[in-house]
């Protein structure tokens, strides 16, 4: 079907600027102080960067649920693990997500679940190992927002 | 939680919408059907569609086993479950929901699927009916139309639908709500067509009782209706009202072919 | 409470075997309202354990960030055959618990 007012719905669109990035926040600044939280979690600790990833889509069509799968690179032995992972959020209203505890007998560590951002934020990965060193990863994810309100 | 957010995003919801409208006759056939018919799920993102495709993370299915359990218990004065007189849902209630709603000459009117369950409460089970939009009835209902996935939509109108369908047809054309718009100025004339970050869809109900993404829990399909009423400031007609059950046959009849999902996953 | 748990019913012993599980809860998170304006209190599942054959391999601290009806795939070492138990509580006390067998042949 020749669809004719297409590409001039498209233009006027365009001219009110609403095509690009309509719906989606800006990257906004973190509003979580996640440095206290950290301190914690590493028990003051030097936090390293790496062995830990966080797959999610770059894109959330819909921030009540949000797919997330953490891995972590270790051999998981009895003598070498992973203790604790930590899901943190720098812009949730509760900065903690969630906590996992796990241990030799996981074989690997890695865990997939489904998570609330409020928003567009970058989400952290804080593992503690059995040596008690503490490794982190983190993510960028732009959350769209909904269309319209349901009052359903 | 955003409400600045959303109502900013609502505005431009609606002066998408009004853009479409201003523009004229946006398409000069206004066909009765869409063409080539598809599914919801179709205009969804990946990440929806491996949830509905996952059995095991589809939360819909939290309700399947709900009802799976639910169909087990006997109710009201009979003492009698769902099992007693159906036995296994896997055979008995095969395909029934793809020829729902219907005319029940005994009621005297459409019945839905889950108008017909109540039924079975009250006249069967000698059981008070199921509150609309329970967790109980969504989780039968669920139960029940998830014997009919992967069945087609009949949406057959025999004579006796044939007024519920002429309602529900002319219904859909009717302009509504503080937009002005009908059901197919969105769900006809502009499927495929990007809402912000959101691609309206043919606007069918085989995925239904489905889950969504945004009520965080699983909805029937007079509820996606109403969200759609809700939408374009329209008032919100009841559960089970003529006004949504008419929909209902004509969206059977529109959709006929279709696949049935439920439960599906919509965001 | 409804709940699915998902446990591969046979595998070689010393395997790495995935564990899912699903349970039918709001979470909700106490920024709700309801109908009224009043405001809806926390309720979320706040732990969520699971023991093979007795022994706890994995245990989660669940906060309000948590999707509604919480999912969580991990995995262990098939070790023997028995029991996976999964046990969890939620913010106003209600307890659920969900179990599946296991095979482990040599
Ligand atoms: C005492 C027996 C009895 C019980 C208990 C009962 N039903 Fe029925 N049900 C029937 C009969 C008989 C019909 C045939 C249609 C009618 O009502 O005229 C029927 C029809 C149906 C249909 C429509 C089937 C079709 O082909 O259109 C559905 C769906 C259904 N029942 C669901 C349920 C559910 C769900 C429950 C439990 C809440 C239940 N029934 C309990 C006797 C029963
Ligand atoms: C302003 C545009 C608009 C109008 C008018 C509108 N809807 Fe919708 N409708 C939507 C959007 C957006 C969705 C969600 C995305 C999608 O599936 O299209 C939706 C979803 C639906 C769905 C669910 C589709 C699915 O696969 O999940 C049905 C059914 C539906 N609408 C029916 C209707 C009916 C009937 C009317 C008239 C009473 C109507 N809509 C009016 C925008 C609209």
């Amino acid at each position: 079907m020749p669809r004719p007012h297409r590409r001039r719905f498209l233009v006027t669109l365009a001219a009110l600027g609403l095509l690009p990035r309509a719906g989606v926040r800006p990257a906004g600044a973190a509003e979580n102080d996640l440095a206290p939280i950290i301190a914690k979690i590493t028990s003051g600790k030097a936090l390293q960067p790496g062995r830990v990833r966080i797959e999610t889509p770059l894109l959330a069509d819909n921030g009540h649920s949000v797919p997330v799968r953490l891995t972590v690179e270790s051999p998981m032995s009895a003598a070498d693990h992973v203790s604790t992972i930590s899901l943190l959020s720098d812009r949730n209203p509760r900065p903690v997500i969630a906590t996992y505890h796990l241990g030799p007998r996981a074989g690997r560590a890695r865990i997939a679940t489904r998570v609330r951002l409020n928003g567009t934020q970058r989400i952290w990965a804080i593992a503690r190992m059995s040596d008690g060193s503490c490794w982190s990863g983190h993510a960028d994810i732009v959350v769209t927002e909904s269309a319209c309100l349901d009052g359903s | 939680m955003l409400p600045r957010s959303l109502r900013h995003a609502c505005a431009l919801a609606c002066l998408f919408v009004w853009t479409c409208t201003q523009i004229g006759p946006v398409f000069a056939a206004d066909a009765e059907r869409p063409s080539p018919l598809r599914s919801g799920i179709e205009f969804t993102s990946a990440d929806v569609r491996s949830l509905q495709d996952d059995d095991f993370q589809n939360p819909g299915m939290l309700w399947v086993t709900r009802g799976e359990e639910l169909w087990r218990v006997a109710a009201g004065k009979s003492g009698k479950s769902c099992a007693d007189c159906h036995q296994r849902a896997e055979t008995s209630m095969k395909g029934v929901a793809a020829r729902y709603p219907v005319y029940d000459a005994a009621a005297g009117d459409v019945v839905n699927l889950e108008g017909r369950i109540n039924l079975c409460r009250t006249h069967r089970q000698a059981a008070k009916p199921l509150v609309y939009e329970s967790e109980n009835m969504l989780a039968l209902t669920t139960y029940v139309a998830h014997q009919s996935r992967g069945a087609r939509v009949e949406g057959a109108v025999p004579t006796e639908l044939r007024a519920s369908f002429e309602r529900g047809r002319e219904r859909y054309r009717k302009r509504i709500g503080q937009m002005d718009l009908a059901c197919t100025h969105c769900h006809q004339q502009n499927w495929g067509r990007t809402l912000l970050a959101q691609t309206i869809s043919q606007g069918h109900g085989n995925a239904y009782p489905a889950y969504r993404l945004e009520w965080q829990s699983l909805g029937s399909l007079q509820r996606r209706l109403r969200a759609c009423y809700f939408g374009v400031r329209a008032e919100m007609p009841p559960y089970q009202s003529p006004e949504l059950l008419d929909l209902e046959v004509y969206l059977a009849w529109r959709g006929r072919g279709l696949t049935i999902e439920t439960p599906g996953v919509r965001r | 409470m409804v709940a699915r748990v998902q446990v591969p019913g046979n595998a070689k012993r010393g395997e790495i075997i995935d564990i899912r599980i699903a349970i039918q809860h709001k979470m909700e998170t106490g920024f709700r309202f309801d109908l009224f304006g009043k405001p809806i209190p926390k309720n979320v599942v706040n732990e969520v354990v699971c023991r093979y054959n007795g022994a706890e391999i994995f245990r989660a601290e669940l906060g309000s960030g948590i999707a509604a009806n919480p999912y969580m795939q991990f995995s262990t070492i098939a070790e023997a055959s028995g029991e996976i138990v999964f046990d969890w509580v939620d913010d106003a006390g209600e307890r659920g618990t969900e179990r599946a067998s296991i095979t482990v042949s040599a």
